[in-house]
């Protein structure tokens, strides 16, 4: 099973998902995350999906599910990166990932995460 | 269809009668595509079915349009009703240029003859062959040109441009179906990967109308584009079109909506951090 690194960036958690996820590792990363975010004290995730080119619905509601946990440990996500027939995917198996923000590269989801602190909650 | 006898007959007649044939062939025909080819171009068409007839006749022993043998009968007759699909000449138009065949030959024939008459009667049957094999050939190509000018339509009819650093605008145009709903969702998310624009205008001032499926599909794109972390404004919508959503009991959400394209712009710019302002006189 592979394990997807977390990375801390300042007050940031930053996972760069490269390799396609099985369901196991997504729900170890899940777990990592959930750590991670408590031991750091991290205000935000970042979620790096772009090689990514298969995301089914498990992955889809990991997503939001990761979102969820981060909210209640008070940390943003953002899922960046996402590819276009990744998207178109996701809207035709009728998944929008409620709750999930998300920004078109790692940089824009940064400026989305900091920039953020003052109108909390207007995005979603 | 016809055996060696009657091969060799059409053969002896097509020779010897060469230019009545062609001349009355080529009358017949001309009037009926009334001066749109020039009769030297018909004259070639048919000496060129005509030569390639009587060699058929001379050299095979069993005529038949659907035999190997007449492959190259089969590609002639095709390249003149496709010449004819192209240039957009009716059906009947194209067929007429096969049936003329036997009126110009009966013309040549002496119809006392008993043999002649038989063997007239196998040529005839072939004509009808070979008018139907054009038909066909007729309707395919008609098929193809629409396939083709569809594709071409799909692919001219989604443009997407750039308005501003970061503001994408895709101006549909025409209907849309699910077909082109397609292709201008990912189009779109494209140009959204690759100019790293984070908004993106669908304007829909070309759209003739809008009904349920049509919003759908401007919905799945605009939730797909959100997915990618790009904002989606729909702009252009007329009067009508207002009206047609609110009877439908179409929801847009929390989706920008806007009159213009002009408003749309500037909610975009103003979203990414641009404003637009009016100079005074004393700056200028």
């Amino acid at each position: 099973m592979e394990r997807i690194p977390v990375l801390k960036l300042k007050d940031l958690l930053l996972v760069s998902i490269q390799v396609d996820l099985e369901d196991q590792s997504a729900i170890q990363l899940q777990e990592d995350l959930a750590e991670r975010i408590v031991d750091t004290g991290a205000h935000g995730v970042i979620i790096d999906i772009t090689a990514l080119e298969i995301v089914d619905s498990f992955i889809g509601r990991m997503l939001s599910s990761i979102a969820s946990i981060s909210k209640v440990l008070d940390a943003r996500t953002v899922v960046v990166g996402m590819r276009p027939a990744v998207a178109i995917t996701l809207v035709e198996l009728g998944l929008s990932l409620p709750g999930v923000r998300t920004a078109l590269d790692v940089e824009r989801g940064i400026e989305l995460l900091t920039g953020m602190g003052d109108e909390e909650g207007a995005a979603t | 269809m016809l055996n060696a006898t009657s091969g060799r007959w059409l053969t002896d007649v097509l020779r010897a009668h060469e230019e009545q044939i062609v001349a009355a062939w080529v009358e017949k025909v001309s009037a009926t595509l009334r001066g749109r080819l020039t009769t030297a171009e018909l004259d070639r068409q048919v000496r060129e079915l005509l030569a390639t007839l009587s060699k058929l006749g001379a050299e095979v022993d069993e005529v038949d349009l659907s035999a190997p043998t007449a492959a190259e009968l089969r590609g002639v007759l095709a390249d003149l009703s496709r010449a004819r699909a192209r240039s957009g000449f009716s059906s009947t138009e194209t067929a007429v240029s096969v049936f003329a065949l036997k009126d110009a030959v009966l013309a040549v024939i002496d119809l006392n003859d008993g043999d002649a008459v038989r063997d007239y009667l196998g040529f005839s049957r072939l004509t009808d062959q070979m008018g139907l094999f054009t038909f066909e050939t007729y309707a395919a190509a008609r098929e193809e040109l629409i396939t083709d000018q569809a594709h071409q339509l799909l692919e001219l009819s989604t443009p997407v441009v750039k308005l501003w650093e970061g503001v994408l605008a895709v101006p549909l145009v025409g209907t849309l179906d699910s077909a082109r709903a397609q292709v201008v969702m990912e189009k779109l998310l494209q140009a959204l990967v690759d100019t790293g624009s984070a908004y993106a205008i669908i304007d829909i001032t070309g759209v003739p109308a809008v009904d349920t499926q049509v919003a759908q599909h401007v919905l799945k794109t605009v939730v797909a584009a959100r997915l990618m972390g790009a904002e989606c404004v729909i702009s252009g919508i007329r009067p009508q079109i207002a009206q047609t959503i609110v009877a439908l009991g179409i929801e847009f959400g929390d989706i920008s909506t806007k009159a213009s394209l002009a408003d749309a712009l500037v909610l975009a710019m103003r979203a990414s951090g641009s404003d637009v302002v009016r100079r005074t006189a004393k700056d200028s």
